[in-house]
């Protein structure tokens, strides 16, 4: 018998990202953030998660992808890291879904820049593939684009 | 249960301990109480059973072994010399090592304290060759000890048994720190919940809403205070140690010292007495280190053998002062110089261009050290930036003023609490941002027409004209990078202050006074030093705590060592002679010659009739206010002629370091605010220099030099030095 994991999934454009699901705390709709000037681009801003305060990382910027054009409103996925919240905007959320571990791949060697580093593999689903996405990597902002 | 105990022994021990080492300091000096005697058997005694009982048998040992000494000292045997007294302290750390160990571990470890129960046991022989103290202690200890299993589990029986009058051990019990930590958090969550409310009921008219919504009002604010209040402890908890610190460290340098606390019941919040306890234990050494000299050298120079070392603490607008002063040497600003052209702190050239202030600043350098020898007690060069670095790190600022040859004095200023902070919210292109209230000295409208002439520049650099002297400006719009167009409209400015500095922020609006929750900001943003961290305001929106210290670092304002921009806003009459547009009063100073002075350190004018003028020391004094003021008649100082003894004085009230100086001059002639171009002219003391103003030649003064020159500031400093 295989192990089985959980993944919240969510989308940038038509890719699908994934995050194990016991690391995420909650997915909330678009809330207002606060900016803070100074900071590095791929850090949006900061919103009020029920008293305490929580950074928002804009992750299609941290893959280096255009905003989103039609003005939709990005949805929060909060997860939880070795030095506490963060909130990931994503387009949308997607399903909860069960992975089979021997549908895991480790990315691909032609992956090159940013992406690889913050993609731990890929799992094959019947429906396409579900990228993993390295939470605590997309955080280190050393290495995020900075325009 | 045993495990419980043994960490309740451990706790109360240390208590004990530390009233066990006070208690034998006060026998030093007052020999005969039998209630100081009493005490000290007590704590050792109550100890003892305790260990006893709890199989805790090598600390059992020492305490019954120190025990039989004090059983002697009770009964008048033995007298407690200063190396008596000296043993007992080592004994009692001997006692705080195991406990430590025992706190640690849960057992006894390995440390045998041989050696001090065989000095301990050779005083007790010594004295007596008769056993029946030690063995009459004994007897009653084996009566006792089964009474310790069956019906004391603690030791707090033997103390509480006998309280000493005024305690409140009966209606305190032990909390938690984490726990109160935890409801001081939740505490936090409730003022956010009652501002959001507050905010709500604002807008409706519903008096059954209105109503509940003040009282939940009233009572958030009187449980946060209360709360705060569990949290406060009193300054003299850390005091406590300095007592026996101040004597080993006397001994061991062979100096005389007296420590004096003043302030010792000044209540703080824990946090932050935790975070000021080894700065302010590192300041009490060097202030015997470094500060006193040794009884010969104070003999030498007239001083008495002793020397005083003062520690006093007060409240001061919402903020603890807590100063560390000495009556020792001083400190030598030539030889902090030295030392810091050699360290490459500073440059050979700049150095004697330096305030006093910024020579003392010099001390908190990282690897800075005057000490000649390096002691094992300071003087590693480690210290003062640490110190520095610790009391900046919970809001507060240090800093160093010296008498050299008489005394030294470190100031500390920190706030009250971290948690909830008064504050300030402002607001700019659109963002709310909080300044908390402490670090705001005033606030300055500038009406949408003014902001073209009010605003002037030094180059690029804002600068405003607060009353007479120029204030740095700062844009935070153009500091946060923020998008729109300055002046566009009335802007304010928050006069801010920062490690002694002031400068303007120019914001566009000012929204509320309000208490905020400080929240850290996460690791990602962490590293910009002009947030504070951030706050949740009434509407639920995060708003960014400006850190005003970290503004004015980014500007540059707190860089020691770029003088070009602080120069030209160095805010000393010289600076602000040399820049543009003066508030000046004339007067006259005999033979016809006009002088300037710069209005914004007038404090007024006055006229004296001759009989007010007395004699103090060898100075012209009056008296001004309930002062003593001193005068300085610059008639004579520029080689004028002395007044006629039956003539008025006429006299310029002029404030300089805080002190008001009373500047003789022969008339007033006007007021009046010009271009001033400065010429240097020949060096003449007490005289900067000259500009044409209103067509005639005016000589501008050097208060500062002229003070100096005439002697009465040293009498001044006299004066002062009643700390």
């Amino acid at each position: 018998m295989s192990q089985r994991k959980q993944f919240c999934t969510f989308y940038l454009d038509a890719r699908l990202f994934g995050v194990e699901v016991l690391k995420i705390q909650e997915v909330l709709r678009y809330q207002e953030i606060t900016e803070v000037p100074l900071a590095p681009a791929v850090i949006r801003g900061l919103l009020n998660l029920r008293g305490s305060i929580v950074a928002t990382l804009d992750l299609r910027r941290r893959f280096g992808m255009p905003p989103l054009e039609d003005g939709t409103l990005p949805t929060n996925v909060v997860a939880q890291t070795s030095s506490g919240l963060i909130s990931l905007l994503a387009d949308r959320i997607g399903d909860v879904v069960e992975v089979d571990e021997e549908s895991f791949e480790a990315s691909p060697e032609t992956l090159e820049g940013e992406s690889r580093e913050l993609i731990e593999g890929v799992y094959k689903l019947p429906s396409g593939l579900l990228l993993v996405l390295n939470v605590e990597r997309a955080l280190d902002l050393e290495a995020a684009p900075h325009a | 249960m045993q495990q419980q105990l043994i960490r309740d022994l451990v706790m109360e021990s240390a208590e004990a301990l530390d009233q066990f080492e006070r208690d034998l300091l006060a026998l030093e000096t007052n020999q005969q109480d039998s209630d100081l005697l009493n005490r000290i058997f007590r704590i050792i005694h109550s100890l003892k059973g305790t260990s006893g009982c709890l199989a805790l048998h090598k600390l059992e040992k020492l305490a019954h072994a120190g025990e039989n000494v004090l059983s002697l000292l009770r009964e008048g045997r033995l007298d407690p010399s200063k190396e008596l007294v000296s043993t007992l302290l080592r004994f009692s750390d001997g006692l705080r090592k195991t406990l430590a160990e025992v706190g640690e571990t849960g057992a006894e470890g390995t440390i045998e304290h041989a050696a001090l129960i065989g000095e301990l046991v050779a005083i007790e022989q010594g004295s007596t060759r008769m056993p029946p103290a030690a063995a009459g202690s004994a007897g009653l200890f084996s009566d006792e000890d089964p009474l310790f299993q069956q019906a004391t589990p603690g030791p707090t029986s033997e103390t509480a048994a006998a309280p000493e009058p005024g305690t409140v051990a009966d209606s305190a019990i032990r909390v938690d720190v984490g726990q109160l930590d935890r409801i001081m958090d939740l505490v936090g969550e409730l003022v956010l919940a009652r501002n959001q409310i507050v905010r709500f009921a604002g807008n409706t008219q519903d008096a059954e809403l209105i109503k509940p919504t003040q009282r939940l009002n009233l009572i958030t604010s009187k449980l946060q205070e209360n709360i705060m209040k569990t949290r406060m402890q009193p300054i003299g908890n850390v005091w406590a140690k300095f007592p026996r610190l101040v004597r080993d460290l006397s001994l061991e340098l062979g100096k005389q010292v007296a420590l004096s606390m003043e302030g010792a019941e000044t209540e703080l919040d824990r946090t932050i007495l935790e975070a000021i306890k080894d700065p302010l234990t590192h300041l009490v050494r060097n202030a015997i280190d470094h500060g006193l000299e040794t009884p010969e050298a104070r003999r030498a120079v007239g001083k008495p053998l002793e020397g005083q070392v003062k520690l006093r603490a007060l409240h001061e607008g919402g903020q603890v002062i807590i100063q560390v002063s000495d009556d020792g040497a001083g400190i030598d600003r030539e030889k902090v110089l030295r030392k810091a052209v050699q360290r490459n702190l500073v440059a050979a050239d700049e150095a004697s261009r330096l305030s006093d202030r910024e020579v003392f600043g010099l001390l908190f350098q990282p690897g800075f050290s005057t000490a000649d020898q390096v002691t094992n007690l300071s003087g590693r060069g480690v210290g003062m930036d640490v110190v520095k670095r610790n009391i900046e790190r919970v809001g507060g600022a240090v800093d160093v003023q010296s008498d050299p040859g008489r005394s030294t004095r470190i100031r500390i200023k920190i706030p009250l609490t971290l948690a909830i902070v008064p504050a300030l919210i402002v607001r700019c292109a659109g963002n709310r941002y909080a300044i908390p209230q402490a670090s705001l000295v005033e606030l300055v409208r500038i009406g949408e027409d003014q902001v073209g002439t009010l605003i002037e520049y030094v180059e690029q650099c804002p600068v405003y004209r607060l009353r007479g002297n120029l204030l740095p400006l700062v844009h935070l719009r153009a500091q946060l990078r923020l998008e729109g167009s300055d002046s566009s409209g009335a802007v304010f400015l928050l006069v801010l202050q920062a490690e002694g500095r002031q400068f303007g922020l120019v914001v566009d609006e000012i929204l509320d006074t309000e208490e905020i929750v400080v929240k850290p900001l996460g690791r990602e943003l962490k590293g910009l030093a002009v947030y504070a961290g951030a706050t949740i305001m009434g509407d639920g929106r995060v708003a960014l705590i400006l850190d005003v210290m970290g503004i004015a670092r980014r500007v540059g304002l707190l860089n020691e060592h770029s003088a070009s921009l602080r120069d030209a806003f160095l805010q000393d009459a010289k600076s602000s002679v040399a820049s543009g547009r003066q508030s000046l009063l004339i007067v006259g100073v005999g033979g016809g010659k006009q002088a300037a002075i710069p209005l914004a350190s007038v404090a007024r004018l006055e006229e004296f009739a001759c009989s007010h003028v007395e004699r103090a020391g060898t100075s012209d004094v009056v008296q001004y206010r309930g002062e003593i003021m001193p005068l300085v008649d610059v008639v004579q100082a520029l080689g004028g002629a002395a007044p006629e003894s039956d003539s008025a004085r006429r006299v310029v009230v002029y404030a300089l370091d805080g002190r008001n100086f009373g500047l003789v001059v022969e008339h007033i002639v006007d007021i009046l605010e010009c271009e001033v171009k400065l010429h240097r002219t020949a060096n003449q003391p007490g005289i900067l220099g000259s500009a044409v103003v209103q067509k005639r030649v005016t000589d501008f003064l050097d208060v500062a030099a002229l003070v100096a020159q005439s002697g009465v500031a040293s009498f001044e400093k006299a004066e002062v030095e009643q700390l």
